[in-house]
């Protein structure tokens, strides 16, 4: 029998948000439990996905495939490959983490949380697993809702800015993508992605070619983001709550990322290549710009949330290596796949680091409600689990070989190096920004030198926070030393991709 | 043709009749059955658009071409009942309190229903004249419904001098037109303009006036800009169920009107009266949506609203052609905002019979007080700014889609305008939405909601869900009542 997985991993949030809801107010630590459980169904199918997919093909597998719309040929059509199969694994693992960190921190309206969160994680998915323009714009825009509500009901100060702020930017993004979606569709008559890409539409036209491209790009580039349309970022992580800013950059920014993969990359590499030196720019500026300005802030938050900026270019980077050698020498197919499956592996990388390190700035946070660095000082002595934690999920993100950051962010740059040596060259200086910024703001002004009277008896980790991040810091460590698991399953989807191109 | 056939033909209009008649005449013989007529109404409407579905697929036509029966009008008058069946199912407890005069008040809104149903028919001057302002005067008088209110007084007044003029300015450009082909009947209007007996005949200077002066008529009716200032003004003071009426029964006849007259007396001029329905749609929904921003009052707010929504379907009446979603596109539109709007409305409508309020303000932790009304109110928000799945983002991606489809620069710019209106729409009606959620009430007690405003409002919800999540039918609908025009050939 064939069990149609896909389907069961993006509705079962679904049934998670009614279930949540219907269940009374006064069975909340119930509901709770039963939340965490109903989320881990989805991360252990995708599990069973990731063990079950043929690595050598790298095709699109466990597809299904209903009518929807027949008359305008929009059909529910899912299917994983490569390339979305670590980011389904990704969203599913840290929804776990994020409604197990939730179901201890959150203490009001909890259903409705649950259930945004749920609705949130259907719609995240569903975009992994679309293979139809029409379904994964709608499932797209779906994803926005629950997030404006998690941000302005249990975000911060400033969470009714930052949560229209969010809705407004992405949104802007989303709609001008749908007309481009739209007039692909009247050149092709089908919403079908995997069609789409054997098409080509508007080969012939430039000017529509790049007007389809560049609408496409501005949802994507506003969700990754790229520099300049990175504004909303900060404001959204600095105010959405732990769980909230975990999700938003562990997954949301994927989003976007993903999109250059499935989308702007397959369809439109002729113009992908075109624009590949504007693009070179902006992720350079992504990283340069991400990495000085994280280093700039006193609040941990909003440095983590630039650091994002700055990790995220190196996606970007990887993306417009490859891009910028399509059709020019064979030499360079080598370094092109290493560039797009470092920037893969740097977004499953990035969503657990960067996920784990807001979580750590969540346990701080319930401590002791500040998050300005210069207020702490010391707490290596009376925090030294903490300590230990939030140091090796720094050196993961600053690229510390042995550690997953740094076998995405090296395959990027050695694949980059070889087709766009001056971008990459200035590019590294971002690592070493990073580093700098990682070691002085957040190791050495919160743990090091004297001891803060203030947080004499501040609390070490308990173990449900330890336990919070034990699958981050596993997987940190697991694909630091072994990645061939990841990467087998990455690259057979890229090599696919890249001769497609 | 004979006897039998004609009342066939006339029979959604015939039982209208009746069905008022019979709400007056029981209303006089029996003072106290006041509540009773209403589900009176709402049985004849539902009887109505049983008689409507049947004729469906018929094409026919009434007293010397003065109305036609086609899938099109029928679709008009599907569209006209729904919309006063909800609308009565939401005054039922509204008006209770409000005035004593409640049978005539059904009664009238019955008769507003006929004259929608006479005008998606008219294919005839005269009767498009005479049925507008049929329409118009059953209009007046229920936005002034409530004599004791000054503001649903000043409302009717406006709202009267308003229509007064336009229906005289549109009937100036009627009498153009027929002083330029001879004839009142649109059909052959449309051919005389085509295919003029000499070129001295054919006259171009005077149809654009006259297509302006008529237009003011419409868009009266559409509240399109600048035809538009009476709407806030009117939507404010009218009782809330007839601004939830207005915003869409006289608004769908006029598109139905709009449409037929330009696709079927004017398609030789297409060309000129796009330029001029461009222009009005993009600063219909641009001024719609800016001012819509700055309102407090949350009818006003939607009155706004509603001007920029009948800018995003005029778009599709513009990329009107033979080979595109234009028309689809505006009657799906159009079903999906009369769920959409009228469940706004009548959320409306539930939280000013409990609260008193139409501050938006007011609306601050309701979700606290009333969570399914909350969420509801999400819901048509979501819709109204085309965010799916909802039936707001299937009329917007058809009527869009129809602008891209045209493949040409000016099309592809109103798309993009269109689209940039929708994210900037989503500021104000967020706006009410932060405020439910985001915010503590100042009084939270829980609101105790009628239970025909909860029907109304789950009806409402549940058509605008569905009709995103599963379109099929509705889209099937929609392409069989699409106007088969501009088939003309010469005589």
């Amino acid at each position: 029998m064939n069990i149609p997985y896909l389907t069961l991993i993006t509705f079962i949030p679904l049934l998670g948000a009614v279930t949540v809801l219907l269940i009374p107010r006064k069975y909340e630590r119930e509901m709770k439990g039963l939340a965490v459980a109903l989320s881990l169904v989805p991360l252990v199918l995708a599990a069973i996905l990731w063990l079950n997919y043929d690595y050598s093909a790298g095709t699109m597998q466990f597809q299904e495939e209903h009518a929807w719309i027949p008359t305008i040929n929009v059909h529910y059509r899912v299917g994983v490959d490569g390339i979305s199969l670590p980011l389904v694994f990704l969203t599913s693992l840290l929804t776990v983490i994020c409604l197990f960190y939730s179901s201890y921190t959150i203490k009001e309206r909890v259903k409705e949380y649950f259930a945004f969160f749920f609705l949130l994680e259907m719609g995240m998915l569903g975009v992994f697993v679309s293979l139809d323009f029409f379904l994964f714009y709608v499932f797209w825009e779906i994803g926005l809702v629950p997030m404006y509500f998690l941000i302005g009901v249990w975000g911060g100060p400033r969470r009714q800015y930052a949560a229209i702020k969010f809705f407004l930017y992405t949104l802007t993004g989303s709609v001008l993508m749908l007309l481009a979606i739209l007039g692909m569709y009247f050149a092709e008559g089908t919403f079908d992605i995997l069609e789409m890409a054997r098409l080509r539409p508007f080969a012939d036209n430039f000017t529509l070619q790049s007007l389809a491209f560049w609408g496409i790009f501005a949802a994507f580039a506003i969700k990754v983001p790229l520099w300049p349309f990175h504004t909303w970022l900060p404001d959204a992580h600095v105010e959405a709550p732990t769980a909230g800013s975990v999700i938003l950059a562990g997954v949301l920014l994927k989003l976007g990322g993903y999109g250059f993969f499935r989308i702007l990359l397959p369809i439109f590499p002729g113009a992908f290549h075109h624009y590949a030196p504007i693009i070179a720019i902006l992720a350079l500026l992504s990283i340069v710009y991400g990495a000085l300005v994280s280093m700039a802030q006193w609040d941990l938050k909003k440095l983590i949330a630039y650091s994002s900026v700055n990790h995220m270019g190196y996606v970007m980077l990887g993306l417009v290596a490859a891009a910028s050698a399509i059709g020019t020498s064979e030499k360079f197919f080598d370094s092109q796949a290493m560039a797009l499956n470092g920037a893969v592996m740097q977004m499953f990388n990035h969503g657990i680091i960067t996920g784990g390190l807001f979580l750590l700035v969540g346990v701080i946070y319930e401590r002791a409600h500040i998050r300005d660095l210069k207020g702490f000082g010391g707490l290596g002595v009376t925090m030294p689990v903490y300590y230990g934690i939030v140091t090796v999920t720094c050196l993961a993100s600053l690229g510390l070989p042995g550690l997953a950051g740094f076998i995405s962010e090296f395959l990027v740059f050695r694949g980059a190096l070889s087709i766009i040596p001056l971008i990459a060259a200035i590019a590294v200086s971002g690592v070493v920004i990073t580093a700098a910024m990682f070691l002085w703001k957040v190791i050495q002004m919160i743990f090091l030198g004297p001891l803060n009277e203030k947080w004499a008896d501040l609390p070490d980790m308990q173990r449900w926070e330890v336990i919070t991040m034990a699958p981050l810091l596993f997987f940190m460590l697991l694909f630091g030393l072994y990645p061939t698991p990841i990467l087998n399953l990455i690259n057979g989807s890229v090599v696919k991709l890249l001769s497609g191109l | 043709m004979s006897w039998s056939e004609n009342l066939r033909l006339l029979s959604p209009e015939i039982t209208l009749t009746i069905f008022a008649l019979l709400v007056l005449g029981l209303d006089l013989a029996f003072k106290r059955l006041k509540d009773a007529l209403a589900y009176v109404a709402i049985g004849g409407l539902l009887l109505t658009m049983v008689v409507t579905a049947l004729l469906f697929g018929t094409q026919g036509s009434l007293f010397s071409e003065m109305l036609v029966v086609d899938s099109f009008a029928l679709y008009f008058k599907i569209i006209a009942c729904l919309a006063t069946g909800l609308v009565i199912l939401s005054s039922i407890a509204f008006m209770k309190d409000k005035t004593p005069y409640r049978g005539e008040f059904y009664g009238l809104l019955l008769l507003a229903t006929l004259a929608i149903t006479l005008l998606a028919g008219a294919s005839d001057l005269v009767m498009i004249y005479l049925s507008f302002e049929f329409l118009s005067l059953t209009c007046y008088v229920l936005v002034g419904y409530l004599r004791g209110d000054p503001k649903s007084s000043e409302g009717g007044i406006k709202y009267f001098l308003y229509g007064a003029v336009t229906s005289a300015v549109m009937l100036y450009g009627i009498s153009l037109l027929y002083g330029i082909t001879g004839s009142t009947n649109l059909a052959e209007i449309g051919n005389a303009l085509l295919f003029p007996a000499s070129p001295a005949a054919s006259t171009p200077w005077l149809i654009l006036p006259a297509v302006i002066f008529m237009l003011a008529g419409f868009g009266f009716k559409i509240s399109l800009v600048p035809f538009h200032q009476w709407t806030p003004d009117a939507y404010e003071g009218a009782p809330t169920p007839i601004a939830a009426f207005l915003s869409v029964g006289p608004k769908a006849a006029g598109f139905a009107i709009l449409i037929r007259v330009f696709l079927t007396a004017l398609p030789a001029y297409q060309i000129d009266w796009v330029a001029i329905l461009s222009g009005i749609s993009l600063v219909s929904m641009t001024l719609g949506n800016l001012v819509a921003i700055q309102q407090t009052n949350i009818k006003r707010m939607l009155a706004y609203s509603s001007i920029a929504q009948v800018g995003y379907i005029l778009l599709g009446v513009v990329a009107a052609g033979p080979e595109t979603y234009g028309i689809t596109g505006v009657l799906l539109f159009i079903l999906a905002y009369l769920f959409t709007n009228l469940g706004a409305f009548v959320a409306v409508v539930a939280f000013s019979h409990v609260t008193g309020s139409d501050e938006i303000a007011d609306y601050a932790g309701l979700l606290r007080r009333a969570p399914l009304l909350a969420a509801a109110l999400v819901v048509f928000f979501m819709s109204l700014a085309g965010i799916p799945p909802t039936g707001g983002f299937l009329g917007k991606l058809f009527v869009f889609g129809a602008a891209i489809q045209m493949g040409q620069k000016v099309f592809y710019f109103l798309a993009v305008v269109g689209v940039l209106n929708s994210v900037i729409s989503l500021y104000y009606y967020f706006n009410v939405v932060r405020l439910m959620f985001f915010l503590p009430a100042k009084d939270e007690s829980s609101l105790q909601i009628p239970r025909s405003l909860v029907l109304a409002v789950a009806v409402t919800m549940a058509m605008t869900l569905l009709m995103g999540l599963y379109p099929q039918p509705f889209i099937d609908l929609a392409t069989r009542s699409v106007l088969t025009v501009a088939m003309l050939s010469p005589p």
